[in-house]
Parts: C-alpha cells; sequence; structure tokens
C-alpha cells in the first residue's frame, strides 16, 4: 500500500508532462505543415530555426 | 487548371503600383517595422519547390524571412515595411510559380480546430490514466486499494469532464433550449448520469464506478467530431488558397488630379475609375472613355469577349481585356451586380427545405428509445426488488451502454474516408451531409461556358498554310486577348523566324505588326481586311491581313473540359436526367448540347436559373447543380446539391457543396459514385451499430453489465465501425493526371496522407 504514495504520483506526473508537452507542441505551430515538415528534412541546407534575425547564409 | 494569375503581366507603371497598394492593403504588420504578406502558390508540390521558393524569395531586398507551408500551399513572407513591397509576385513568376494574395485578414486562426484538439489531448489523457486504475480494479484489489483508485480516477475524471465534455454539454443544452434533441443529448445525459453514479458509488465504498467508461466514451466521440472538423476545415482551406477572381480595389482618380488606391467596399457613385488591361471591374459602371474588350465569361456565361467603348454599361465582375478605360461607378460595391447576386443566393437559402443529415434523423428516433429503455427498466427494477439503488444502478447502466459511441463514429467516419477519396482526386468536399446529399441526386444540370467547356476559345479551324499560322501567332504573342492567347497555343513558331519590327494593339479591333515594310493586321474581320468578303458576324473568327490582302481566317471555339464525352455517358449510363442551362447566347448552347446529346435551355437569366432549378425540386427530383459564373451562385444555393470548378467566381466556390479542381469534368461521376458507396457503407455501419445494441441492451436491462463489459462493449462496437468505413479507402480509383503534368508524381499518395510518404 505504501508503495501507492509514490508510485500513483509519478505515473500521473509522466502522463500530466506528455499532455504538456503535446499541449506546447500544437500552440507552437508544429502541426500547421505536416506535409512540410516531412519534406524538410532531406533538404540538405542549413535550415535555420522560425523566428531568426541572422541574415539568410552566403 | 489555370496555373497563375497574371500578375507579372501588368502592361504599365500605374498597374504596378495599384499591385503594390494591393499588397500593402493585404499585408499586415506582425512587429514594429515588420510586415507579413501571405501568397498562395498552388503549384509548391514537393520539397524542392520549398526550397527554390524559400531561396528566392529571400534574395529580394527587405524580406526578412521566407516560410513555405506544403500543406496549405502557401508562402508566409516577412519583410521590413519600407515605402514599397519587394516584389514578390514577380520573383515567383521569374523561377515558375505562379502567386497570388491570400487574405490574411479574412483568415482567424481556426479556433474549433483547436479546441477541439486539445479537448481530444486531456480527454485522451485521462481516459488513458483512468484506464489504468480500472484495469487493476477489475483484476481484483482489495477493498482499501479499490476506494483509493476510484477516488483518484473521480479526480482525474472530473477536471476531464469539465473541459473535454462541454463540447457536447454546450451543443446538447442549445438543441434542448430550442426543445430539440441532437446526438449530444443522450450522450451529455449518459456521460454525467454515469458520472454521478460513480462518485456516489465510491464515497459509498461501492464496488462498481464508470468513470472509465465516461471519459473513453468522451475520447471517442471526440475523435470523430475531430476528424470531421479537420475535413471541413481541409477543404475550405483548400477553397480559400484559389486565386481571388473579384476585384480587391480599384485605382480612383480625384477631381483634384491624384489618384488613389481604394478597396471595393470605398468605392462610391460617381468616383472615376482607371481600369487597365487585365483588371476586373469592381463595380458596376458607365465606360467613360477607350475602347476594350471585355471577358464576360464568368458573369453572363457569354462566351464571346464583349467590346466596350463610350457609353458601354459594365457589370462588376467582367474582366477587361485589350485597352486602359476610365469609368465611372454608376453603384457602389453594395449596389452591384455582385452583391444582387448575394442577395439571390440569400432568397434561394431561405426557399430550400432545411436539410437534416443522416445522424440526426438517427439520433431523433434513437434518444427516445434510449431513454424510454432507461426508464422502463428503472420501473421494472424497482417493482421487482423494490431496491431503489440497484434499479438506480442498472438503469445507468443501460444508458452507458446505450449511448451512442458507435453511432456517433459511424458517420463521420464513412465522410471522412470518402472525403479523403475525393481529396486524392482533386475534389473538395465541404461538409460531410453534402455527400449524403449529393447520394440520392436524380438530375443533373449543368451551366455550359465554364462548366462544360473551359472557358477559353481554342483554334476551332483555320484557312492558310501553316505558316500563316506560325505568323499570326508571332503577332499574338503579344497580346493577352484570349484569342491572341489561342492563337499563340496553336502556332509553332520557330525562334528568329519573323522579323517583328513593331506591334501595336487597337483596343476592339485588333493587332497591328509591321514586319519587313509591310503592315500585318491581325483581328476583327471588318478591321483587319474591309474588303473582304465576310459571312455571319456572329462567329468567333479572327482574320490575318497583309496590306488589306486577306491571307489567313481563323475561327475560334470554346473548347470542351477533358473527359466531358465520357463523364456525360457515365452519367446517362447512371440513368441520371441531364440537362445544360446556359446565359450565353442560343447557338452555340444549341451546337454544344447537339454534340452531347443534352436537352438544353439557352440565354437564361440568374433569376431565370435559380427559377428552374427550383421547379425541378418542386417537381420532386434531387438535383446536382455544376456552374461556374456569378450567374449560376444562386442555382448553385437553390439545388439539392452543387458542384463548381476551380476556375468558378468567388462566390461560386463558397457557394457550392463540392469543388473540384482539376479540370476533368469526370470529377462529377466519380463524386456521384464515392457518395453513393458511402451511404452505403453508412447505412452498413448503422445496422452494425443497431445490432450491437440489440446483443448490449439485453444484457444491460437484465442486470449483467459492470464497468469491465461496458469498456469492452464500447470500445468492441467502435473498432467494428470504424474499421468498416476504413474499406471505402481500401477500394483504389484508377489514377487520374495531376491537374499540372509537370507535378505528376505527386499525385501518388495514399490513405492515411499523415502517413503517406511523398514518392518522388
Amino acid at each position: 500500500m505504501n508503495d501507492f504514495l509514490y508510485l500513483v504520483p509519478i505515473a500521473l506526473i509522466l502522463g500530466l508532462i506528455g499532455l504538456m508537452a503535446f499541449m506546447w507542441s500544437l500552440r507552437s505551430g508544429q502541426y500547421d505543415d505536416l506535409d512540410g515538415a516531412a519534406e524538410r528534412i532531406l533538404l540538405d541546407d542549413e535550415d535555420k530555426p522560425l523566428p531568426s534575425k541572422r541574415p539568410q547564409p552566403k | 487548371m489555370s496555373c497563375c494569375v497574371s500578375g507579372a503581366e501588368f502592361p504599365n507603371a500605374v498597374a504596378l503600383r495599384a499591385l503594390n497598394d494591393e499588397i500593402m492593403l493585404a499585408s499586415r504588420t506582425v512587429e514594429e517595422g515588420v510586415r507579413q504578406t501571405d501568397l498562395s502558390v498552388p503549384a509548391i508540390h514537393c520539397g524542392a519547390c520549398i526550397q527554390k521558393i524559400e531561396k528566392a524569395l529571400a534574395k529580394l531586398p527587405g524580406v526578412e524571412q521566407a516560410r513555405v507551408n506544403l500543406s496549405t500551399k502557401r508562402v508566409s513572407i516577412r519583410w521590413h515595411a519600407a515605402t514599397t513591397p519587394p516584389p514578390f509576385i514577380e520573383a515567383l513568376n521569374e523561377i515558375g510559380y505562379g502567386a497570388h494574395l491570400y487574405d490574411t485578414a479574412s483568415d482567424g486562426k481556426d479556433k474549433t480546430q483547436t479546441e477541439l484538439v486539445r479537448a481530444l489531448a486531456v480527454a485522451g489523457f485521462a481516459a488513458s490514466n483512468i484506464m489504468l486504475l480500472s484495469v487493476s480494479v477489475w483484476s481484483g484489489a482489495e477493498p482499501a486499494t479499490r476506494d483509493l483508485f476510484h477516488w483518484l480516477s473521480a479526480l482525474i475524471a472530473f477536471p476531464a469532464l469539465a473541459y473535454s465534455g462541454r463540447i457536447f454539454f454546450r451543443s446538447a443544452w442549445q438543441a434542448l433550449r430550442h426543445g430539440q434533441t441532437n446526438m449530444d443529448v443522450p450522450i451529455s445525459i449518459g456521460v454525467l448520469l454515469a458520472f454521478g453514479l460513480s462518485l456516489y458509488e465510491t464515497i459509498h465504498h461501492g464496488q462498481h464506478a464508470y468513470f472509465d467508461a465516461s471519459i473513453t466514451l468522451l475520447f471517442f466521440l471526440l475523435i470523430g467530431r475531430t476528424l470531421d472538423h479537420v475535413m471541413r476545415e481541409r477543404a475550405r482551406t483548400a477553397v480559400r488558397g484559389l486565386a481571388n477572381l473579384a476585384a480587391r480595389g480599384a485605382l480612383v482618380a480625384k477631381p483634384d488630379g491624384t489618384q488613389d488606391y481604394l478597396p471595393v467596399e470605398k468605392i462610391e457613385t460617381g468616383m472615376t475609375i482607371l481600369l487597365a488591361a487585365g483588371e476586373r471591374v469592381p463595380v458596376d459602371a458607365l465606360v467613360l472613355k477607350g475602347r476594350s474588350e471585355l471577358d464576360c465569361s464568368l458573369v453572363s456565361g457569354e462566351s464571346l469577349p464583349q467590346p466596350a467603348e463610350e457609353g458601354t454599361t459594365l457589370q462588376a465582375g467582367t474582366l477587361n481585356l485589350t485597352g486602359p478605360l476610365t469609368i465611372v461607378a454608376k453603384a457602389a460595391a453594395k449596389d452591384s451586380f455582385l452583391a444582387e447576386m448575394v442577395r439571390m443566393m440569400e432568397a434561394a437559402e431561405s426557399g430550400r427545405s432545411v436539410y437534416r443529415r443522416i445522424a440526426d434523423r438517427a439520433s431523433r428516433l434513437y434518444a427516445p428509445v434510449v431513454h424510454l429503455t432507461a426508464l422502463l427498466t428503472f420501473i421494472g427494477w424497482m417493482s421487482i426488488e423494490g431496491d431503489l439503488h440497484r434499479a438506480l444502478t442498472i438503469a445507468i447502466a443501460v444508458l452507458i451502454i446505450t449511448c451512442p459511441c458507435a453511432l456517433g463514429l459511424a458517420v463521420p467516419m464513412v465522410q471522412i474516408v470518402a472525403a479523403r477519396r475525393l481529396f486524392e482526386q482533386g475534389i473538395m468536399v465541404k461538409d460531410g451531409g453534402a455527400l449524403e446529399r449529393l447520394a440520392e441526386i436524380d438530375t443533373v444540370v449543368f451551366d455550359k461556358t465554364g462548366t462544360l467547356t473551359i472557358g477559353e476559345p481554342k483554334l476551332a479551324s483555320h484557312s492558310g498554310s501553316g505558316e500563316m499560322l506560325a505568323l499570326a501567332a508571332a503577332i499574338a504573342a503579344h497580346s493577352r486577348h484570349p484569342y491572341s492567347r489561342a492563337l499563340t497555343a496553336a502556332g509553332k513558331v520557330t525562334a528568329g523566324q519573323f522579323e517583328i519590327a513593331s506591334v501595336s494593339e487597337h483596343a476592339g479591333a485588333g493587332l497591328e505588326a509591321e514586319i519587313g515594310g509591310s503592315r500585318y493586321r491581325l483581328g476583327r474581320p471588318e478591321w483587319a481586311a474591309p474588303g473582304a468578303m465576310r459571312n455571319e458576324t456572329d462567329a468567333a473568327r479572327v482574320m490575318l491581313a497583309c496590306d488589306g490582302h486577306l491571307l489567313a481566317s481563323f475561327d475560334f471555339d470554346d473548347e470542351l473540359r477533358p473527359d466531358t464525352a465520357a463523364a456525360i455517358s457515365a452519367l446517362k449510363a447512371d440513368g441520371l436526367a441531364l440537362e445544360v442551362l446556359s446565359g450565353d447566347r442560343a447557338a452555340p448552347v444549341e451546337a454544344l448540347a447537339a454534340q452531347l446529346g443534352l436537352p438544353h435551355v439557352a440565354h437564361v437569366s440568374p433569376g431565370g436559373k435559380t427559377a428552374h432549378v427550383a421547379a425541378i425540386a418542386a417537381a420532386g427530383h434531387r438535383a446536382l447543380m455544376v456552374g461556374d459564373g456569378l450567374n449560376d451562385a444562386p442555382a448553385l444555393i437553390a439545388a439539392h446539391v452543387s458542384m463548381a470548378p476551380a476556375s468558378a467566381a468567388d462566390i461560386n466556390r463558397n457557394a457550392a457543396d463540392l469543388v473540384f479542381l482539376r479540370e476533368s469534368l469526370l470529377a462529377v461521376p466519380q463524386a456521384i459514385e464515392v457518395a453513393r458507396r458511402a451511404r452505403a457503407l453508412v447505412r452498413q455501419n448503422l445496422t452494425l451499430a443497431i445490432g450491437y445494441n440489440l446483443i448490449a441492451v439485453p444484457l444491460a436491462v437484465m442486470g449483467g453489465v459492470t464497468p469491465l463489459v461496458a469498456a469492452i462493449a464500447m470500445s468492441g462496437s467502435s473498432l467494428i465501425v470504424v474499421g468498416n468505413a476504413l474499406r471505402l479507402g481500401r477500394i483504389r480509383a484508377p489514377k487520374r493526371g495531376e491537374p499540372r503534368p509537370v507535378t505528376g508524381v505527386s499525385a501518388l499518395r495514399d490513405f492515411p496522407e499523415e502517413f503517406a510518404e511523398a514518392t518522388r
């Protein structure tokens, strides 16, 4: 019975972390372009993250 | 599919300024000094396109960042708000992509979808955790552990129910307040009662709690709801991404001599507008100055370009082809032809009988039956045993087991799979109800110009040698008139074949070219070769003359859409009644109808079309209306179900239930076939759901349903209907060509798209 005291909260917290991670990915627009994401992984070019202040390489 | 709007071909500086103003108008400020413009680029289809476009745009001065979205085929560009926007559209045209502005203002973030996905995520999290706890309870936990787990389940279930369930509660409450019932009413009642009973059991150290059942139910139903929404949103996005064919604004000449680019809504009666060649008439207007020809095919169905000169009245939406015009607005946008069409559409909408979807019709029968059964069960157990708690428990178990989980998935799943199938074939379905209605039709009414035909003339026959054709093509390359384009497309010109010294375009007449000291004229017969004999003035004919001597004549014809004959015969073989209903003149309609062997009505006004479609409905028939012109829009609404090609006017694409993106008219029989197959599967699924209830309900009424049985039964029935729906995706249609032959391989998509890899 004592084991539940930490096992159950751990299980729930892990689940919650997963839920939060999903919500974050949803909010940051990672599901906006599923087709594009599949293609971009094949592009050799240096691919900048979304908001970037650097000028385009070369 | 016409691949690009002619953004790059603006002939003069005035029009270029207008385009820049238009870009400014359609962009928005994202942060200090940075503006964002969204362009729709329909030709994006692979990773290479992404790279090419982003590189080309990033090179432009002033562009901070360009990002391609492959799913929506859009590019969003952030640029430093300087005096003029960088030339995005020209840059894209240069590398071979047609682009047009996408209005960001009208495209708010899709809140419903975000809400649904979040609710789904929360329900999924809660369902999996509660299910874990429930499994240990079912495997025989001791009473103390069981109570602890029940409490934990209640703790997880309550917020999840409040958050994810509100979508159903809200809709159920709406329905109840208006004295109606929909599918959400039995769902809400079942879920809430299940939760309430379980809480009561938990407090009283009871053995059975249904937390898992109520949350799993929500989870399954939310899957169906979310997919349904995603399907409709996808169609809507695809349709919205097409070129905006209405004028966004116009260049107004003010009395003090200055010029200003005003949005259409701000144009008032009496304003003087400068209309460049290639622009659409923004409001109903009168020509003050200039000569040109107008393409009215989208407005009236008239297939020949109409001449315009001083005093001609122009309808909003017609396209100015050859020369610049100075026009004076005769009506504000809200009183123009377009607005008139919108009013007629509203009238047609209110006149149409409201269609109730199969799921709603089913739930109308279903809810009372379920609730009555639960009530009778309660009364039965009360009279037999007199134990209130036991009677209540069993009655609620009946409600849980009959909760229309399978029913809620049975219909949307099939429609989603069907919509996906049609999507692969370039057909967008706006909502599931449209598929149900499409399966019911017995009559198909076609518009002519732009629907049965492509709406662009093609060279039908010519007199004179092939060299003459090449010469005509070389001259015609300097004009954007539809006939010139047709000639350019038909003639093969080898580079340097003709030494054209100069070309001038005479609006409303034709082209004049100087070659080797001779004056060549290509244009209207009476202008090019005044002395030459002419037959009927009605024909679409252009002549080529050298110093007044006739060299060759060219006859044009509105080209049929590809596969029109095949599509028509497929529909005929299906036993559907077909008809052509056109606003064009009698002669071309008659010729086309005779060619296809269809009954026809010509020279119909927009109101006449609506009345005709309404008369078909009044006679007890269900009509599919296929049309692209503004004059078809009210009829599209009046019809039982409607389709429009991608080249249709904006208002039609929004009004139509289905939009087909490829040129082939085979889209019509294909859509009908898929809709019919979907209907068969929906019926099967409903039968399966009812069969499940026939087995499960007696068990529940007898008091044999424990939470374990409920969980198994519900998941099982849901899986069965989903599996059955997926059968529709397995029957593969023969692959047809892509809209743009260049893109070829990108058609090789499989269901479901998220898991498919673009074959390259």
